[in-house]
């Protein structure tokens, strides 16, 4: 397989603070790579080096052969970008916005107004695209930004955290757009997220963790680092419940938001027994496959989702300023 | 050829913005208008005649010009700040486009708004009692586009200095009226005490408003309303070269700038 993007002991220092710390992988020509990490973990930052706007303090970063630092304008004009904040003009319109896109990367005249008729039909915008950006929700302001990413064909798209405050539908909807490209144009995407449900949709995931990879592998590999079914039971008597199975099966079994959890290999056949035997009355029981969200705990100790809560907060704190501002 | 299709596109937006925009072309027209009829009305009388033969309005006027040309310009090219603000300098960074060419761009789109501005203030001529022949007209229109970008590159260069967006609202005012009142837009050079005076001449906005003065009342080159030098009285062309001077040293300094950004 080819590596159109290949990365050498990155690093990147704000100050003091260590954001991007000595991180090298590749991308194969194609695919869909995720980057999964809480807020702060360094994805946005590798990404801006990736696309030339932010220098490595050391190590190399290249796109289709092409050096980030040295080579930026071909680097430029091959990567098409869908920032986690939004980048239009809000003051032009859509089509306005999609037009200054192409004369900028030079889609030629002949078929860039053809492409932009696709892109925006694609992401349903079609019909507001005389309007100013500044009267479209944030939903429809994502979907111009990927039409707009997506115009002059790039080899290898940038998605930084594309779905970051839209509602599940748009999401969705999103998604099937992204998927499409990869199928029809070959597109490599690179994407950040801290959405476990959507790095699941990438052929391969690197988790990021206070500016190091702590693992980097598909998503079902991923998942087999944790191995085996977890286990949620409610008892009566949670604290006894979790001697008891110590003594039982040799296991450690945690407290969970109203029960326990513990983690066993086969757990469907595991069940029927478990009920027979178990001494501590079982109010309810359930079963699940591991999830990201399990390797993530499981790999840095730490729930990637607590976090999640705090972010969107700031990001509507952050939202209101700037309207305030205008 | 790349390069001028940067500054082609960054121009254009400009244009395409400021059309979408017109309440701004309206609001950025009442402040000259103010000063011209409420301030230069008022003063009028209690000035009398000025050098030449001029009263107070008519003198005040081809000010209003160069203070309107100046301020547009200048303005403009500080919406660099408003682009990070809200995001869309991110777009323009990642462009395969020079940076340079995107300075140079956003200097001429601002300079043009400018001049289109300058122009609805020419229309009012007849109102002041000031003939514009079309000739003057085809004089004037370069040396206000020459004010415009200096301004504008001067306004580039401080808009990618300038990160935050308070910093940079704070300061607009600080730096655009006393260029402005110590411009010779509101009275003549004569006479003034020695420390304004040498602020007046390190200004390079007297060196635009200057000859458009000059070229609007007739006023022989050099004669009234010139600027002192050493004893010398400057011609409009030894003004033009010094503020030309001024706008190329802003413009390398702003490509340069432009071209550091992250």
């Amino acid at each position: 397989m080819n590596d159109i993007i290949k990365v050498e002991n990155l690093v990147k220092k704000f100050g003091e603070l260590v954001a991007v710390d000595n991180i090298s992988f590749t991308v194969a020509m194609g695919e869909i790579f995720g980057f999964l990490g809480p807020n702060g973990a360094g994805k946005t930052t590798t990404i801006n080096i990736l696309c030339t706007l932010a220098k490595p303090t050391s190590g190399q970063a290249s796109i289709d052969g092409f050096d980030v630092v040295h080579q930026q304008k071909q680097v430029r004009q091959l990567i098409g970008l869908v920032f986690q904040d939004p980048s239009l003009d809000e003051r032009l319109s859509g089509l306005q916005n999609l037009r200054f896109h192409a004369m900028v990367y030079n889609v030629p005249a002949s078929v860039s107004e053809q492409r932009i008729k696709q892109v925006l039909t694609m992401t349903e915008l079609w019909d507001r695209r005389n309007n100013e950006v500044r009267t479209y929700s944030g939903g429809m302001k994502r979907r111009l930004e990927m039409a707009r990413g997506l115009l002059h064909h790039p080899k290898v798209l940038f998605l930084d955290e594309p779905t970051l405050g839209l509602d599940p539908q748009t999401r969705n909807r999103l998604w099937e757009y992204i998927l499409e490209l990869q199928q029809s144009e070959g597109t490599t995407i690179f994407l950040t997220t801290h959405y476990m449900d959507e790095a699941t949709k990438a052929n391969r995931i690197a988790i990021i963790d206070y500016g190091k990879i702590v693992a980097l592998d598909t998503p079902e590999r991923l998942k087999e680092i944790v191995g085996k079914d977890i286990i949620s039971v409610k008892t009566d008597d949670n604290n006894r419940a979790i001697e008891e199975i110590k003594l039982r099966y040799q296991i450690e079994a945690r407290h969970d938001s109203d029960g326990l959890t513990f983690e066993i290999a086969n757990g469907e056949e595991f069940i029927p027994s478990f009920i027979k035997e178990f001494g501590t009355k079982i109010l309810s029981i359930s079963l699940r496959r591991p999830t990201l969200d399990d390797v993530f705990l499981k790999l840095t100790g730490r729930a990637i989702r607590e976090e999640e809560v705090r972010d969107s907060f700031k990001a509507m704190v952050r939202q209101y300023g700037r309207r305030m501002r205008r | 050829m790349s390069f001028l299709r940067g500054i082609y596109i960054i121009w254009y937006r400009d244009l395409l913005r400021f059309w979408h925009d017109k309440m701004r072309m309206g609001t950025m027209m009442m402040f000259p208008l103010l000063f011209l009829f409420i301030f230069g009305s008022g003063l009028s009388k209690s000035m009398g005649l000025l050098g030449g033969g001029v009263d107070f309005v008519q003198f005040m006027y081809p000010g209003i010009i160069g203070m309107t040309v100046l301020m547009s310009s200048f303005m403009g090219a500080t919406s660099v700040v408003w682009d990070r603000e809200f995001g869309f300098l991110k777009e323009v960074l990642v462009a395969p486009i020079n940076r340079a060419s995107v300075a140079i761009g956003k200097t001429l789109g601002s300079a043009t708004i400018a001049l289109i501005q300058g122009l609805i203030i020419l229309i009012l001529a007849p109102v002041i009692g000031v003939s514009l022949p079309g000739w003057t007209v085809i004089k004037l229109l370069p040396l206000m586009f020459l004010l415009a970008a200096c301004l504008g590159s001067l306004g580039v260069l401080l808009a990618t200095r300038i990160r935050s967006m308070e910093a940079f609202q704070t300061l607009m005012p600080i730096l655009t009226f006393p260029m402005i009142f110590l411009s010779g837009v509101f009275f003549p050079m004569e006479g003034l005490p020695v420390w304004m005076n040498v602020l007046v001449k390190l200004n390079p906005a007297t060196y635009g408003i200057t000859p458009i003065r000059q070229v609007v009342l007739g006023t022989s080159e050099g004669t009234y309303f010139g600027i002192t030098l050493f004893g010398h009285t400057l011609s409009l062309w030894q003004d033009v070269v010094i503020l030309a001077a001024f706008g190329v040293t802003m413009l390398i300094l702003a490509m340069w700038s432009f071209s550091k950004q992250e």
